[in-house]
């Protein structure tokens, strides 16, 4: 019960605060609306219908540019989650060693490093490696996405490690497990809701990627937002807004799973 | 430390190499070698269909601000490419700025809600920013453009009869920009204020301090690591934008990562676009070195 007078209370303040909470989501609510019109034009409201939704899903690029999507989000989270914690468990609960700081850096250069200049580089060297091997799939997809996905697997998996008591893995090693045994019973059980967590930042971060997708891919390999950037240039269709909606979905989901997840046991 | 102690550590150094070096490997080929390749690119010369020849030359360096006449051979400043590195500087800077004046307010507004209430309303702000950022930037579009929510809402209401060309300027890059990154911006100095000590404001005002004054000299000074991290966050990839300022700017009003683009598709100058990335890395480490130290100097420490 904040009173008038509250000491915290600074003039204009809670007022510009509700404004920029209207303004965050005003944009987003405006698209999801719109994506059930059955009007034509986007803002001519012609009634509620799932017209555009059908739409999109018959469409034979989308179907195609969502499974795309879906496939490399999928091996590039696997194998940046993999990296990812090893790495936490080789940083994370021993003494620092010499490189440590350097190690952190190359984990987080992704987070660090603006989107073009890592996409032209990669540009640059994929161009080089497509005409030495020949090979035009969407391996290049998958590595790029593995490598910006790392540090988004990395941090909570290591939030997690760093909150887990020693004392139980010590117990285990008493009671003559072998390392290997401590590991697959106690440590990785602990650890697995900041795996998870980790998979899902992931995930979400591969499904979303535009930027560097947009300079690796080959010709014919659209994901879903790079579709849709390139759908562009017809302006924004009610289909693009129904993919919105449906991505938007999708994000809010993992999103809400992730914070369920990560606050448990506080 | 007894010997045996010693190895035991040290064999655990080796594990640790061991357990960080598929991550290193992966990272390495697609994040930290392809941009030492850049920088060897950067000094090559361009050919004639894209891509590079394997001759040295600091042409691609030289003309990120300097053109020679084709005539004369004469030398000029490059001024459509200063042009294009002062919009993208003064856009960061005023997003930068928008971000800040409606991003502290927020910030404060969360940090003084009742301590359960708080995850909520965090959320609220950490969703926008986890959700796609082409998305986002639609959404703008939605907003902003010709036929959008503003115009045909004003439209509609008779204040004007001709739709307001709001999209395709930079005004429109601007609002796009502070709209994307403001989570950026509000999240450290939620974290900032939130370790500030209210008690403060009450023995300010207890000293006959104005609102004003007791927000200049005692907040602003004390939360300032969380004001110039915030500030880092939100500047860093307003000056690195593509998505947004292609969106919502159009062909005109390009930035630098427009002007990147540029140079690897029509543009066909391999080493100066790669010689503009490198120029922008260096930028964006620099700034972020101003990061670390801010992020590393606990608040409160001058006032002890």
């Amino acid at each position: 019960m904040a009173d008038r007078f509250a000491v915290n209370r600074l003039p204009g303040f809670t007022t510009i605060a509700a404004l920029a909470f209207l303004a965050l989501y005003i944009p987003i609510v405006t698209l999801v609306f719109f994506s059930f019109n059955a009007g034509k034009t986007v803002m001519d409201w012609g009634g509620f219908s799932l017209q555009w939704y059908v739409v999109a899903w018959n469409n034979v690029a989308v179907q195609e540019a969502a499974w795309r999507s879906v496939v490399i989000a999928f091996w590039a989270t696997l194998i940046a989650t993999t990296v990812a914690t090893m790495a936490a468990l080789g940083t994370t609960r021993r003494r620092a060693f010499r490189g440590q700081t350097a190690v952190y850096v190359a984990i987080n250069q992704p987070l660090m490093v603006p989107e073009i200049v890592t996409a032209v580089a990669l540009l640059i060297v994929f161009a080089w490696v497509k005409v030495q091997t020949g090979y035009q799939g969407l391996g290049y997809l998958i590595l790029a996405h593995a490598a910006f996905c790392i540090p988004f697997a990395y941090l909570p998996i290591r939030a997690r490690l760093e909150g887990m008591d020693l004392s139980l893995e010590t117990a285990a090693a008493d009671l003559y497990a072998s390392p290997w045994m401590t590991f697959r019973r106690v440590t990785l059980p602990l650890l697995a809701p900041g795996i998870v967590a980790g998979a899902m930042l992931a995930f979400i971060t591969s499904l979303d990627d535009v930027v560097i997708t947009e300079f690796v891919k080959s010709a014919g390999q659209d994901t879903l937002p790079t579709y849709m950037l390139g759908q562009l240039r017809r302006g924004v269709t009610p289909e693009v807004n129904a993919i919105s909606t449906v991505l938007l979905g999708l994000t809010v989901a993992i999103l809400t799973a992730f914070f369920l997840l990560t606050r448990e046991r506080r | 430390m007894s010997p045996a102690e010693e190895a035991v550590l040290a064999r655990s150094d080796r594990n640790g190499w061991l357990l960080v070096l598929p991550a290193l490997v992966v990272l390495g080929l697609a994040a930290i070698l392809p941009l030492l390749v850049m920088l060897v690119y950067s000094v090559l010369t361009p050919g004639e269909f894209g891509n590079v020849e394997w001759q040295f030359s600091w042409d691609g360096w030289f003309s990120i601000l300097f053109q020679r006449d084709i005539f004369d051979g004469t030398l000029s400043l490059a001024d459509a490419h200063l042009t294009i590195f002062w919009r993208s500087l003064w856009l960061s800077v005023v997003t930068t700025v928008l971000a800040f004046v409606v991003g502290f307010p927020t910030a404060w507004f969360i940090a003084t809600r009742p301590v359960q209430e708080r995850p909520v309303w965090l959320f609220l702000v950490t969703l926008p920013f986890w959700t796609n950022l082409l998305i986002r930037t639609f959404a703008i579009l939605e907003v902003i453009r010709s036929e959008g929510l503003i115009n045909t809402a004003l439209m509609r209401t008779g204040v004007i009869e001709e739709p307001i060309q709001m999209l395709y300027t930079d005004g429109a890059v601007l609002v796009g920009m502070a709209y994307v990154y403001l989570p950026l911006m509000v999240l450290p100095l939620y974290a900032a204020i939130d370790r500030f000590d209210m008690r403060m404001l009450e023995a300010a005002y207890d000293l006959y301090a104005s609102r004003w004054q007791a927000l200049r000299r005692v907040v602003l000074p004390i939360v300032k690591p969380g004001i110039v991290a915030g500030s880092i966050l939100v500047f860093v990839p307003s000056l690195g934008a593509y998505v947004t300022p292609r969106v919502l700017g159009g062909g005109k009003n390009m930035m630098i990562g427009n002007f990147i683009e540029l140079q690897f598709g029509q543009g066909r100058n391999w080493p100066l676009g790669a010689a503009l990335s490198m120029m922008l890395l260096i930028i964006v480490t620099i700034a972020l070195l101003f990061y670390v130290r801010a992020a590393n100097r606990a608040p409160g420490d001058r006032h002890g």
